[in-house]
């Protein structure tokens, strides 16, 4: 092996990857930082179980007539539980991916030395974070809905499946997964800025 | 041609970092030609803009003012994508915390910048395997960062920055985190690599161990140079040196 000077010595443009290198890493770090990923994913699997547990009951229940106030009442309640608890996940979402940034500042840092363009980090963090609320959504849905099915076995017997509307089963599961991942997505929002913005000299940074 | 030929050219650089209403002056009108292919160590007491130096030459950072050219360009006037480029194919890194991706096997590491220069999967592999068998780590190929030691991880950290074929190694402090005897086998390594391969290595450092190797030595102090030497002269200065090493 010879001396290997580069051949031309124009700057050209550095090239945008495929997102299949992107996807490729992420997964990487959604696997070596397993237990601390899956502490993300929490937030959203519980905000979507409880989401869907609600939206389930009315689904399994017969339909209470128009007039009871009541139970409009209640029902409306429970859609402002569910819109709070569904924000307080997004917001923990947001502190924990933030954490993220924190703490790989030297390997955001190294990967722009490397030649990693501002967008590639970008793509790296929306793609961890759409990856673990696709999973935490379609498990939360199962978890919420299989609770609440069990409660109404127990509780109505045999008549649930009666009573069940598979489609509109199907259509919550298809609700409660882009919920999941659309707040995950927004919730990635600001940490992905963070991201992108961290110096490539960050790399050189020495905690004392 | 019988000319020198500068891969960098520093001029006239200042960098002040603001803080709050402090600024500090990290570099106070630096001037550096850096002649290809030779092996240059910065050396200076701490705090006295060695890590600056590197970040200027290795356009991780703006000067305040004054410019750096490498390979004849100016710094400068590249944009986001381009200073990518650079930094991708012309430069090498080597940091004190060696930096490997954690998530990565050293294989996957020294392939990462191939990646980013587009090279395909294949020949990156090749090439990396490679790479690893001239640091010395043939048979290390699919360990993590943590599965090594120190020494090992630098020499990844080396094959890595030889990645893309730079024109240029910049390190910083590339033994401060090593014993004295890896510390010494790395420097052994980047002599080794700078008269085989012909690259030109820039290393900020306190380490006196590196003196013996250097061509040249910059001496930096509160942000300015302080004298300039060949290692043929060095050796009436042994008396001085004691007083840098802090
Ligand atoms: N990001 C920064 N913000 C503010 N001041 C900084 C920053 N980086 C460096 N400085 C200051 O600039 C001066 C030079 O720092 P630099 O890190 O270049 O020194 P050094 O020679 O590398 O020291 P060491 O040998 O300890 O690594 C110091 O006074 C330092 O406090
Ligand atoms: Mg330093």
């Amino acid at each position: 092996m010879n001396s290997t000077q580069p051949e031309s010595k124009t700057i050209r443009k550095q090239i945008k990857l495929p997102l299949s290198v992107a996807l490729r890493i992420s997964l990487q770090n959604i696997k070596i930082r397993f237990l601390r990923s899956m502490i993300t994913a929490a937030g959203i699997f519980l905000g979507i179980a409880f989401f869907v547990s609600v939206r389930a009951t009315s689904l399994m229940t017969p339909a209470t007539n128009p007039g009871d106030t009541a139970a409009i009442e209640a029902a409306n309640r429970q859609t402002w539980l569910v819109v709070m608890s569904l924000l307080m996940c997004t917001v923990g979402i947001t502190n924990s991916m933030l954490m993220a940034v924190t703490e790989r500042y030297k390997e955001i840092g190294t990967m722009k030395c490397l030649g990693a363009l501002d967008s590639f980090v970008v793509k790296l963090f929306f793609i961890e974070s759409s990856f673990l609320g696709f999973f935490a959504s379609v498990f939360g849905f199962l978890g919420g809905f299989l609770l609440v099915f069990l409660l109404n076995l127990i509780r109505q017997g045999g008549e649930v499946f009666s009573v069940i509307h598979w489609g509109a089963v199907f259509a919550l599961f298809g609700i409660s997964v882009s919920i999941g991942v659309a707040l995950t997505v927004v919730a990635t929002i600001l940490p992905a800025i963070r991201a992108a913005k961290m110096p490539a000299a960050a790399a050189l940074r020495v905690e004392v | 041609m019988n000319a020198t030929e500068y891969v960098v050219r520093v001029r006239d650089v200042v960098k002040e970092y603001e803080m709050g209403k402090l600024t500090v002056r990290a570099l106070a009108g630096v001037n550096l030609d850096i002649i290809r292919g030779e092996y240059l160590s910065i050396m200076g007491p701490s705090g006295s803009g060695k890590s600056t130096l590197f970040n200027m030459i290795g356009g991780l950072d703006k000067p305040t003012s004054g410019s750096v050219f490498i390979d004849d360009v100016d710094m400068a006037q590249l944009d986001a994508q381009e200073l990518a480029y650079l930094r991708c194919h012309r430069i090498g890194y080597i940091f004190q915390t060696f930096n490997l991706i954690p998530v990565m096997t050293a294989l996957e590491n020294i392939t990462l910048p191939m990646i980013f220069a587009g090279v395909t999967a294949d020949e990156a592999r090749e090439r990396g395997v490679e790479l690893l068998t001239l640091v010395g780590l043939g048979g290390r190929v699919q360990h993590k960062p943590t599965e090594l030691s120190g020494g090992q991880q630098q020499r990844v950290a080396i094959a890595r920055s030889l990645a893309n074929n730079p024109s240029i190694i910049l390190a910083d402090e590339p033994t401060g985190n090593l014993d004295l005897k890896t510390g010494k086998e790395i420097i052994e390594l980047l002599k080794r690599l700078q008269t085989e391969r012909n690259v030109t290595i820039i290393s900020a450092t306190h380490d006196l161990k590196m003196l013996d190797i250097s061509d040249r030595i910059v001496w930096i102090r509160d942000g300015r140079i302080e004298r300039l030497e060949r290692r043929e002269d060095l050796d009436l200065q042994v008396g001085e040196v004691e007083g840098v090493s802090g």
